[in-house]
């Protein structure tokens, strides 16, 4: 039953809603954060919110003239949910850029929304080189399509390596790696042995390792998603495929640093190239690493990073325009724009409003007994293989 | 070539061991329990917990995974499972699928979602050659367990008080227990014993399938397979059924990379086609 009180009271509790949203609108911009934080991906949301997080403790909550306050939401890593949630980010929350993704078809959903609402988007883990051409309105902070695996390529057969089987999960951004790396492993010299595609709902690397085995390569390289990398680091090992004289090379997704220290010393001296190392040796990537460490209580990894630099492009953006948050605006602000990264230099293209940066050819070693990535060789400025032809 | 083969049936003795207690409940209590794999996942939760947060050896938190997934087994049947005996096949379907996805919240929740890792004891690592054929330590230890299990569980099904018993119940629960024979209390025993084994399974394969909340549901297509596959006599069936699946999969994946996923389904229409209902049947089943 409503009671007069009651209707009083919601009216007066309406009255400082409306007071409070009119307020903000002119003083706060919002950014929807939208990150799998449950399921199979939530190491994903966890470490991209941690990049967030941390970007705003190290450099404050306002730019442009405005409070930057983040609405975050979990579409547990389905498709249909990012979908609506960016929907109901733009018309109910009023936000004004979305932030996250964590996979290609979520990243691919949210395309249409962006279009019709003109909102940017900026992309913190998802990979694949076809996300970008779907708006004009994504931009990308993680990795451009196959930007890892080319340079592995190149080192690969400047370092004696001649056949290779490449080894990848059955989806996506593994045939954009794939063939990535395959291109230029050719054109380089190289011979690609054999190309083996392991199921993405794979129980067991057992016959795919037998089959490396059996191929007797020099190296195989390999990409599968950060998780199963574990469990394929210990397979790998098992069947002594390292004892049979095969090298390991792999994007980095393999050695994750936040899945490290639990893979332990098997995975101690694989070669892997990545955007990303928490070991980078820089002041911008102590800070950041300190930060992370102490408020999200674990070790950053590439995907935190994606969610730092996010979040420093939608700040200087802001800045850009002097706090407008007209989306075309914004999309024109970020274009081009150059900064340091606890990665490194890096800088989205303008052409593609995706990301150029170094990436590093890594080994894992043992520092100060932990794990890490040891960075020992640079490629500048890599391109997404795919666009930049 | 053998090395595959190896493989292959340390694979299908896994599959075994998970999926029998599955044959069990709906081929000798005629229950769909999808949420079977979860009493999986939950035996290796078990063991992630006990080997990563208490240094317990390997080979103590299996027989731990075994006892903490038969208590639980037995506290859902006492308070939930033994409700539904009676009710049709669509409410006990909808029923475990719901405890399936309430397990892996749960997992989620209180584990996190990423996979878990074990670390075997050191004699179970690597692998050694025998007249060329490259064998798994740990793989030869899953074979040997699960031999073990298979050649026990058919013995005490066939040759025990127990399993007459049990097979009594099931055939016509008045007449047993007109006979004087506890039906409810065998039929807390007996799944009990099919989610022990489950976790069981669970334990044994963390290291080889790994482990994550959405063990129950990755699982759940090879559970079905291997239970339909081997029909539902005994124990026999689902023991041929999952090494045939086993290194069928296996040799799939070796041999044909590309179409690797999909051989285990065309071996199921195959042997469906050819028997609809499964390798072995028996007679007088309900």
């Amino acid at each position: 039953m409503i009671t007069r009180r009651h209707l009083i009271a919601s009216a007066a509790a309406l009255a400082m809603l409306s007071a409070a949203g009119t307020a903000m609108a002119a003083d706060t911009v919002k950014i929807g954060l939208i990150l799998p934080m449950t399921g199979p991906f939530a190491s994903t949301g966890r470490q991209v919110e941690a990049g967030v997080r941390a970007y705003m403790a190290l450099n404050g909550d306002t730019a442009g003239g405005k409070k930057i306050e983040i609405v975050l939401r979990d579409d547990a890593g389905t498709a249909d949910q990012t979908r609506r949630i960016a929907q109901e980010l733009v018309v109910n929350d009023k936000v004004s850029m979305l932030v996250g993704f964590g996979l290609t078809p979520l990243a691919m959903a949210v395309a249409p929304v962006l279009n019709q609402a003109k909102v940017p988007a900026i992309i913190t883990s998802a990979t694949t080189s076809a996300i970008m051409s779907k708006s004009d309105y994504f931009v990308r902070t993680s990795m451009a399509g196959p930007q890892s695996a080319v340079p592995v390529a190149t080192w690969a057969a400047k370092n004696g390596l001649k056949r290779v089987v490449t080894l990848v999960t059955d989806y996506g951004p593994g045939y954009d790696i794939e063939k990535g790396f395959t291109d230029q492993f050719k054109k380089d010299g190289g011979q690609i042995v054999e190309a083996v595609r392991v199921p993405l709902q794979n129980p067991d690397f057992a016959p795919f390792l037998q089959r490396v085995r059996d191929a007797k390569p020099d190296a195989v390289f390999v990409f599968v998603p950060a998780g199963v990398g574990s469990l394929f680091m210990k397979q790998f090992v098992d069947r002594g495929l390292a004892d049979a004289g095969i090298k390991l090379i792999a994007t980095g997704d393999v050695t994750d640093d936040d899945l490290l220290g639990a893979i332990g010393d098997p995975a101690l001296g694989v070669i892997t190239g990545h955007f990303y190392s928490a070991a980078h040796d820089s002041p911008e990537n102590k800070a950041f690493v300190k930060q992370v460490k102490e408020a999200a209580k674990i070790r950053p990894n590439f995907m935190a990073v994606g969610g730092y630099d996010a979040m420093h492009l939608a700040y200087a953006a802001l800045a850009k325009t002097n706090g407008d948050t007209d989306g075309t605006k914004l999309i024109a602000a970020m274009k081009g724009m150059e900064w340091t990264s606890p990665r490194g230099p890096i800088s989205i293209d303008p052409a593609t409003r995706d990301i150029v940066q170094d990436i590093y050819i890594r080994k894992v070693e043992k520092k100060d007994g932990e794990l890490y990535n040891v960075e020992f060789d640079t490629f500048k400025k890599v391109h997404d293989p795919f666009v930049a032809k | 070539m053998l090395t595959i083969l190896f493989d292959g049936i340390a694979y299908g003795m896994l599959l075994f061991v998970l999926a029998c207690g599955l044959s069990i409940t709906l081929g000798l209590m005629n229950f769909v329990n999808l949420a079977h794999g979860a009493f999986a996942m939950a035996g290796g939760y078990v063991t992630v917990i006990l080997m990563n947060r208490y240094g317990v050896s390997f080979y103590l938190c299996l027989p731990a995974a075994f006892v903490a997934t038969a208590l639980i087994g037995a506290a859902l049947e006492v308070t939930l499972y033994r409700r539904l005996y009676r009710a049709s096949h669509l409410d006990q379907v909808l029923f475990s699928i719901g405890l399936v996805f309430m397990a892996i919240a749960a997992a989620d929740y209180f584990m996190g979602g990423q996979q878990q890792l074990i670390n075997l004891p050191d004699e179970l690592r690597g692998r050694f050659d025998v007249f060329g054929i490259g064998i798994g330590r740990s793989r030869l230890f899953v074979i040997v367990i699960c031999a073990i299990l298979a050649v026990a569980l058919q013995l005490a099904l066939t040759r025990t008080r127990f399993g007459s018993q049990l097979r009594a119940a099931v055939d016509d629960g008045r007449v047993a227990r007109g006979l004087g024979i506890n039906v409810s209390t065998i039929f807390v025993l007996t799944f009990a014993l099919g989610s022990g084994l489950a976790g069981l399974g669970g334990a044994l394969g963390a290291d080889m399938l790994g482990l994550d909340p959405n063990f129950p549901l990755k699982f759940l297509i090879y559970f079905m397979i291997v239970v339909t596959v081997g029909g539902t006599s005994s124990i026999t069936g689902p023991f041929i059924a999952a090494l045939l699946l086993g290194i069928a999969d296996v040799a799939g994946k070796y041999y044909l990379p590309q179409a690797g996923a999909f051989i285990i389904y065309a071996v199921m229409i195959l042997v469906l086609i050819l028997r609809p209902n499964g390798l072995f049947t028996r007679e007088g089943g309900r």
